[in-house]
């Protein structure tokens, strides 16, 4: 095993991190600010998926697609909110939990209708396909470096908005006294929506991006959700920064999990029984890490005591 | 006398056992399965309500318990029809296909699981114990899908149902007797848990901890203790499920199936007795009715999901008995 | 669970389509249950044996079909499989596209009497020890294609393969079936998470070890984003999988990573005989669209029924199992006969992945295997 390979993977568990980072920003922003458990942001993430490949189908530009999908998801994020989420803020986990579960399927059986069964097709620009050569002899796919660029780059504005803007104020009053925010004449009710919309927005980027190297089809934001709920309670629940680490340390403990677990257990096995069994160990890693941190700290590396 | 409550538990009960029978004189056997797999998923649904609707406990781990049962049968009675010992050292432990011994093996497996999930998760509250027990199901799932003895993601299939002394178990009434009797067993413990002292006490220690602990009861026993019963219950009916459908696989312990067993109680009515009884055939009818009137029949059931969250709140049960305030 | 009965004359197929129908021995209705995914992932492979499986049984007015939507889910199959045998009292099931539902439901309604003809799963288990007279494949045992792959690898002089399938039985399955017939050495072998959509790790550990050439299962959506994720790797070895990666149906979503692909598959739209000549053009059209490897399966189960049925009454098991098992019907693959565990004995292709037009297909480049049967049906009494 050399050097350049165990960096390599190093890069690829930052990459996934980094768009795991875009899911779980906006779930943990909703639930920071309006306390809403959103089982339905996987489908937002469709949504961007979606609308990227179908514009970048029509207009053959897959920065049109990008545009679009993050207008798409913003614009589904905040019509839901407005008709479904915002009567369930101060309802109980419970109806949360089973509301959203509920727009999962119409979401889902809503885009099979309109676009068929079939997965659709969008690709990777022509400027950002193929490969770099960086230090250590790595050759890395260009279009996975984007991803880790443009992901910092919302981890970076993110850290902006909401540390140095006005917006970013009243997101922050909105998470420690929801009362007093509406005493000092904030509108809250818009306030939800743009926080809302702006989590979508994130979510369907991230379905963009993995869109153009992934599948895009029904059904494609379940398992993403899953993870991203496992992110936010790592990094604990309504923290920004919790989120950015919980994406790191789950995008590393998979990737490397995937790859060492069966190299290690080459040593003791054959070849194809270490493999299934470090593939299932691996599986499973994420799960154990996230029990474990829960049990040391049950509200996540970073959340407000409750 | 009777209050309205009783009143429409009693028939709710009663419906359940008129449908089969009927169904018996048209010689119409498929309502006699639609009907043991009511009683199945609702006897699920009734153990996870002890947890999340008396104890305030939401968990979205509860596949974890039903699918652990319904393997325990499925690996019990493969055993046993290919006369293989599930192990000989340091002790000779044989299949079997009696389904006593089945549910008596599945209640002790999901127990000790339960005490396992819940010592470890209720250590915290509230999103991140849903979020804990979430994780501990999907641990399960992912190492029944990768661990190829008893099939993996393939599944395991029984071909005959387990046997039952006196009872014909392949023949549909007798099964649906047995999964009834159940139903009926765990109703009765769920209603004498509930209005025990044990019960006031798991209640108490949803609506306010502190006050609870100040007249010494520890809350965190009670709930553990409050958990593992409603683990063993939907454990017991998860092995009963596969005795029902003759076969078991991962996806019964998929998050899916968490989502649905959840699904039944809020339908009904939390912490409502036949609660989840009233969920379960609701979305059973449901899926047999909406699924002839439209191919995308899983869009009208996630609307008709959110009107029931916005504007039924309490359920089915809200609606048809509701509560006089007293909760 | 979506239901839907249909009378085959009643499918509107307003085409010029007059099927050779035989003429039938008898005028009684088969009543036949198709159990097919229509909803959720991968029912796009339902959705196209379903077509095929109409089209070859349009204008005939004796079969009377049942379909239904198992949602992909073991248990809501094996329930709608109770309710056709105990409500709908069908004499014929069929329509299963994915192996752990046919496990589910297949034992079951083969020891309760019922004919079931697999258009697409085939487990080994039922290939082998728990094969069944009852039980018919008209697809392949779930091994071919994959030692197909090997035998391919062999002679197109690979010698040091990287393989790699999702940590499943039937991904397990590939990988040994691939390596019944390779004889090179490997220059590493993974087994992935079920449903990863990630697929950076594996290949940098491919761009790392010394292959000369890559196999891999990968059905669905994983296949389509490891093509997608491969492509944009640089990595210039030669790709070999199975046809489900590359069918009709997905290649549009791969696109042009797909290109050049060797993939091996029992059935091609190229195919040059007369019965796959007309269910290309008849498929065409009538729904608008290339038909798949799924549609061809459902279409020769169709045609398979229709040629038992002019030779026996279903009601008389022993002579309608031996109309089937003489496999007397028109296959689009051409050569087609069951073998003693009633699974295809037929030539297996390697076809690769050609642009014609603006769409992406199929064309035949080779014969991988000739006349191939299972491993398993040694062990099959029967």
């Amino acid at each position: 095993m050399s050097a350049g390979l165990v960096a390599e993977q190093l890069l690829n568990g930052l990459q996934f991190g980094v768009m795991l980072f875009l899911m779980s920003a906006g779930l943990t922003l909703v639930f920071g600010v309006m306390g809403l458990i959103n089982l339905a942001h996987g489908s937002l993430y469709m949504v961007g998926a979606y609308a990227a490949a179908l514009v970048a189908g029509w207009t053959g530009s897959f920065w049109a697609g990008l545009a679009a999908s993050l207008m798409a998801a913003a614009i589904a994020g905040a019509l839901v909110e407005m008709v479904v989420l915002r009567r369930l803020y101060r309802r109980d986990h419970l109806d949360q939990v089973l509301a959203t579960f509920a727009l999962i399927l119409m979401f889902s059986e809503g885009t099979r209708w309109l676009f068929g069964a079939f997965p659709l097709y969008l690709n990777v620009p022509a400027s950002l396909s193929g490969t770099v050569l960086l230090p250590m002899g790595i050759v890395y796919s260009k279009y996975r470096l984007a991803i880790i660029v443009c992901g910092m780059a919302v981890a970076l504005g993110l850290f902006i908005l909401i540390g140095r803007t006005r917006l970013g104020v009243r997101i922050r009053a909105g998470q420690s006294d929801r009362q007093m925010i509406a005493a000092l004449g904030v509108d809250i009710a818009t306030l939800y929506t743009v926080v809302f919309a702006l989590g979508a927005a994130l979510a369907g980027l991230a379905g963009a991006l993995v869109g153009a190297i992934q599948s895009v089809e029904v059904g494609m934001g379940e398992p993403v959700l899953i993870l991203a709920f496992v992110v936010i309670v790592i990094g604990g629940i309504g923290s920004i920064k919790g989120a950015l680490v919980g994406a790191i340390l789950v995008g590393m403990t998979d990737t490397m999990g995937r790859f060492l677990l069966p190299v290690m257990f080459k040593n003791f096995m054959d070849g194809a029984t270490a493999s299934s069994v470090g593939s299932a160990l691996a599986s499973m890693l994420i799960y154990i890490v996230m029990a474990t941190v829960l049990i040391f700290r049950p509200s996540g590396l970073y959340g407000k005591p409750a | 006398m009777m209050s309205r409550e009783h009143l429409v538990n009693a028939i709710v009960i009663a419906l359940l056992v008129l449908v089969p029978l009927l169904a018996l004189v048209l010689d119409e056997p498929y309502l006699i399965t639609l009907a043991t797999r009511v009683s199945i998923l609702a006897m699920a649904g009734v153990g996870l309500n002890l947890a999340l609707g008396y104890g305030g406990l939401v968990s979205l781990g509860h596949a974890a318990f039903f699918g652990v049962g319904g393997y325990v049968t499925g690996i019990l009675a493969s055993h046993a029809l290919n006369y293989e010992p599930i192990m000989q050292t340091p002790w000779m432990i044989q299949g079997s296909t009696e389904m006593p011994v089945i549910w008596i093996c599945a209640a002790l497996v999901c127990g000790v699981l339960a005490l396992l999930i819940g010592a470890l998760s209720l250590r915290t509250t509230g999103v991140y114990f849903i979020m804990i027990t979430l994780a501990f199901a999907q641990m399960l799932y992912y190492f029944s899908i990768s661990w190829p003895t008893y099939g993996g993601e393939d599944g395991l299939s029984v071909y005959l149902r387990n046997t039952f002394p006196g009872l014909n178990t392949m023949n549909g009434i007798h099964f649906f007797a047995i999964s009834f009797a159940w139903l009926l067993a765990a109703l009765w413990l769920s209603s004498a848990l509930v209005q025990s002292r044990f019960g006031l006490a798991l209640q108490a220690a949803r609506q306010n901890p502190v006050r609870v602990a100040a007249v010494g009861i520890a809350p965190y026993k009670v709930q553990l203790t409050a958990f593992v019963i409603s683990g063993v219950i939907t454990g017991v009916a998860g092995a009963l499920y596969t005795d029902l459908n003759r076969f078991v696989s991962p996806s019964v312990l998929s998050w899916h199936t968490s989502g649905e067993i959840m699904v039944f109680v809020i339908l009904g009515g939390v912490a409502r007795l036949v609660g989840p009884l009233v969920g379960a055939a609701v979305f059973i009818i449901l899926e047999q009715s909406l699924g002839g009137i439209s191919e995308n029949w899983q869009f009208w059931l996630g609307a008709l999901l959110i009107v029931v969250v916005l504007h039924a709140r309490g359920g089915v049960m809200g609606f048809l008995a509701p509560e006089n305030g007293h909760a | 669970m979506r239901k839907r009965t249909v009378n085959a004359l009643g499918v509107a197929l307003a085409t010029s389509l007059t099927a050779a129908l035989p003429t039938l021995a008898q005028a009684e209705t088969v009543k036949v249950g198709m159990i097919t995914t229509l909803s959720g992932g991968g029912s796009g492979l339902g959705i196209d044996v379903r077509d095929g499986f109409l089209l070859a049984i349009t204008g005939s007015d004796d079969i009377e079909l049942i379909i239904e939507d198992d949602q992909r889910k073991p248990d809501v199959a094996v329930q709608i499989a109770d309710k056709m045998i105990q409500s709908d009292k069908v004499d014929v099931l069929t329509g299963i596209i994915f192996s752990n539902l046919a496990m589910a439901v297949v034992p079951a309604a083969v020891n309760q009497g019922k004919f079931y003809l697999s258009p697409n799963a085939g487990p080994s288990a039922l290939a082998g020890k728990g094969c069944h007279e009852n039980y018919f494949n008209v697809a392949w045992q779930n091994d071919n294609l994959h030692e197909a792959a090997g035998g391919y690898a062999n002679s197109a002089g690979h010698a040091n393969s990287f393989i790699l399938a999702p940590n499943y039985p039937a991904g397990k399955d590939a990988l040994t079936g691939y390596k019944r017939y390779y004889t090179g050495k490997l220059a590493g072998e993974l087994y992935t998470k079920l449903g990863q959509t990630d697929y950076a790790a594996e290949i940098a550990q491919i761009r790392a070890s010394d292959a000369d050439s890559v196999y891999f299962f990968l059905p669905g959506g994983m296949g389509i984003s490891f093509m997608k994720q491969w492509s944009q790797s640089g990595i210039e070895l030669p790709v070999i999988g199975p046809a489900f990666s590359f069918d009709q149906g997905i290649l549009s979503a791969v696109g042009d990573a797909a290109l050049g692909v060797r993939n091996t598959s029992q059935w091609s739209k190229d195919l040059d005989n007369e019965a796959n000549r007309k269910f290309v053009a008849d498929f065409q059209a009538q729904y608008g669209r290339l038909p798949s490897l799924y549609a061809s399966q459902g279409y020769d189960t169709g045609k398979l029924l229709l040629s038992a049925m002019s030779k026996a009454s279903v009601n008389d098991a022993d002579a309608f199992r031996t109309a089937l098992e003489a496999a007397d019907f028109a296959s689009t693959r051409g050569s087609f006969a069951f073998d003693s565990s009633h699974h295809p004995i037929q030539d297996i292709y390697v076809r690769e992945v050609v642009r014609e037009g603006d769409v992406l297909t199929n064309t035949i480049v080779s014969r991988a295997l000739e006349q191939h049967s299972n491993v398993y049906a040694a062990e099959c009494a029967m």
